[in-house]
């Protein structure tokens, strides 16, 4: 009876904390979009932003925000999945490699304002970067990399054993067994780390304040040549991202819609993420499906 | 009949504790060959070591000659890949890659650069045959190998073994994780097999080593006891121990 009892209020309590949370995120992401999505138009999603009058869009914001996200996953993605890899299917365990994993722990809980004045130092100053999409590319990658690793890592460690036993015993080496085994089985997971980190670069803020800059000078999206500065593609050119543009007409921004613009930014910017992940469900499933039937 | 496979003074040591303590035995070209013994006894750490699987595993020392043809397998010089094409291995879990059935049974062959699609086909249609599994996949070949029955993975197993063309076949307790009637399927399977391949099962189940080896070795705490014909170990026993375990008195 009593058992029975401290069972139904334990489950009430959780059932209660369970529902807090949701209601929160909903709050949270209802207000958002509620008060962003009458902003959008195709104008506020194409137009570049203006400083001092009101109609301002977006346009080369967001596509700073896709194009950092692009090469910063170009660099950490192969780095990441040889670093998941070798520790997931090479490394001895001993102290090196378990100090590896301790400072991927570490790496993974760094504050991104921390890595933004690092990438400021290291890839702006000394590096003589400048504020330019490479500094903030290599700042994001930094960001990234430690938690792309870990989930590739996870995503290879859940491919049971008897999985590279059948490959060596089918006489294939340990490169074959990962590559033609281990990985492709592993593939919907990893798939999935990579598309939900994407989401997190995407959002980013910190980490691009100081490297990426926070200015965006126009672009001529008829020029395609990465070498001309004011190519959509150079990456030598300074970067304001959508996340950034936020925090920035936050601060001090002194257009007359500020609000506006600042409501309808958040709303694309949770809209793209979510559909990051959602993306990264769909892929992942696709993707076993694929694989493992027809 | 002649020798295949023959092992000389064989032993292994996990770090300092010795697993298996000098076993010298032989194994004829063709039939099957159960080995039996309580757990622990050596018997599929013995198994590991004739397609040399043991060296996966961190601190195993081997000494000793495991000569498979004439060459002894833990020559510096042996190629472990091209070993383990000719000295297949069926596992206690039926382990299928997460691929189609047909995926999966031309696995090897892709690997050894197998382009030719007539001859995959083929070998598809020979191996699940000879795994006698043919019949009840034939129709859904391109369907996920995971989809199956425990015991029709574990016959796409021994299909995907089969595929290569290999002489000979190692079973490691490969229907102690089925049901009966699977078990029975898979015993079947390796009784149609017998003529064509050296085949060498480890098993907890004595009535199935008696049902389908032509021979069986008895292992007790890493050592040999005793081998001969099946029908001589379980009617008249030459030590005492095998005569104890077989009647079931400890084990």
């Amino acid at each position: 009876m009593n058992a029975k009892r401290t069972d139904k209020i334990a489950t009430g309590i959780l059932y209660g904390v369970a529902a807090l949370v949701v209601i929160i995120l909903l709050a949270l992401l209802g207000f958002i979009l509620i008060e962003g999505v009458p902003k959008i138009s195709w104008h506020f999603l194409t137009a570049p932003a203006l400083a001092f009058e009101a109609g301002g869009g977006i346009g080369i914001q967001l596509f700073n925000s896709f194009y950092l996200l692009f090469l910063a996953l170009l660099i950490s993605l192969p780095i990441s999945l040889g670093a998941g890899i070798y520790l997931n299917e090479y490394a001895p365990q001993n102290t090196v490699t378990s100090l590896i994993r301790t400072t991927i722990e570490i790496l993974s809980s760094l504050p991104s304002v921390v890595v933004g004045l690092f990438g400021y130092l290291f890839f702006v100053v000394q590096f003589k970067l400048g504020f330019s999409i490479l500094s903030g590319a290599f700042a994001l990658t930094v960001f990234n990399l430690p938690i792309l690793t870990r989930s590739i890592e996870e995503a290879l460690a859940n491919i049971s054993d008897s999985q590279r036993e059948a490959g060596y015993a089918l006489g294939l080496s340990r490169w074959e067994t990962v590559t033609k085994i281990v990985v492709p089985a592993a593939l919907p997971s990893i798939i999935t780390g990579i598309v939900l980190s994407a989401g997190r670069i995407f959002g980013e803020a910190a980490a691009l304040i100081y490297t990426a800059g926070q200015s965006a000078p126009a672009l001529d999206f008829s020029d395609w040549n990465p070498f001309n500065i004011s190519s959509p593609l150079s990456p030598l050119r300074p970067a304001e991202t959508l996340a950034v543009h936020i925090w920035k007409i936050n601060s001090e921004g002194i257009m007359p819609d500020a609000k506006a613009v600042s409501a309808g930014s958040s709303a694309v910017l949770i809209i793209a993420v979510l559909l990051f992940n959602f993306l990264a469900r769909w892929l992942g499933k696709r993707l076993y499906k694929h694989l493992t039937a027809e | 009949m002649s020798t295949i496979l023959t092992t000389e003074n064989l032993h292994l040591f996990y770090g300092k504790n010795e697993a298996l303590k000098g076993i010298n035995m032989s194994f004829e070209k063709t039939g099957i060959t159960a080995l039996i013994g309580p757990s622990g006894c050596g018997k599929s750490t013995f198994l590991r070591c004739l397609n040399r699987m043991n060296d996966l595993i961190p601190n195993v020392t081997i000494t000793g000659n495991v000569q498979f043809h004439d060459t002894n397998i833990y020559a510096p010089t042996t190629d472990t890949v091209q070993l383990r094409k000719e000295i297949g291995m069926v596992f206690q879990q039926p382990n299928p890659f997460p691929f189609s059935i047909y995926e999966n049974v031309v696995y090897g062959l892709r690997l050894a650069g197998v382009r030719d699609k007539e001859k995959l086909d083929a070998a598809v249609e020979k191996s699940l045959k000879q795994a006698a599994i043919w019949d009840e996949v034939k129709d859904r070949l391109h369907v996920n190998a995971l989809a199956l029955s425990g015991g029709q993975q574990q016959r796409v197993c021994i299909a995907r073994v089969l595929a290569v063309e290999p002489e000979i076949i190692l079973l490691d307790e490969a229907t102690s994780a089925l049901d009966p009637v699977s078990s029975h399927q898979i015993e079947t399977t390796l009784l149609n097999l017998r003529h064509d391949y050296t085949i060498i099962t480890v098993t907890h189940n004595m009535q199935q080593a008696s049902r389908i080896s032509d021979r069986t070795a008895f292992f007790l705490n890493g050592e040999l006891i005793e081998v001969n014909d099946t029908k001589q170990i379980f009617m008249n026993p030459a030590k005492q121990e095998t005569n104890d375990y077989i009647s079931g008195r400890f084990g």
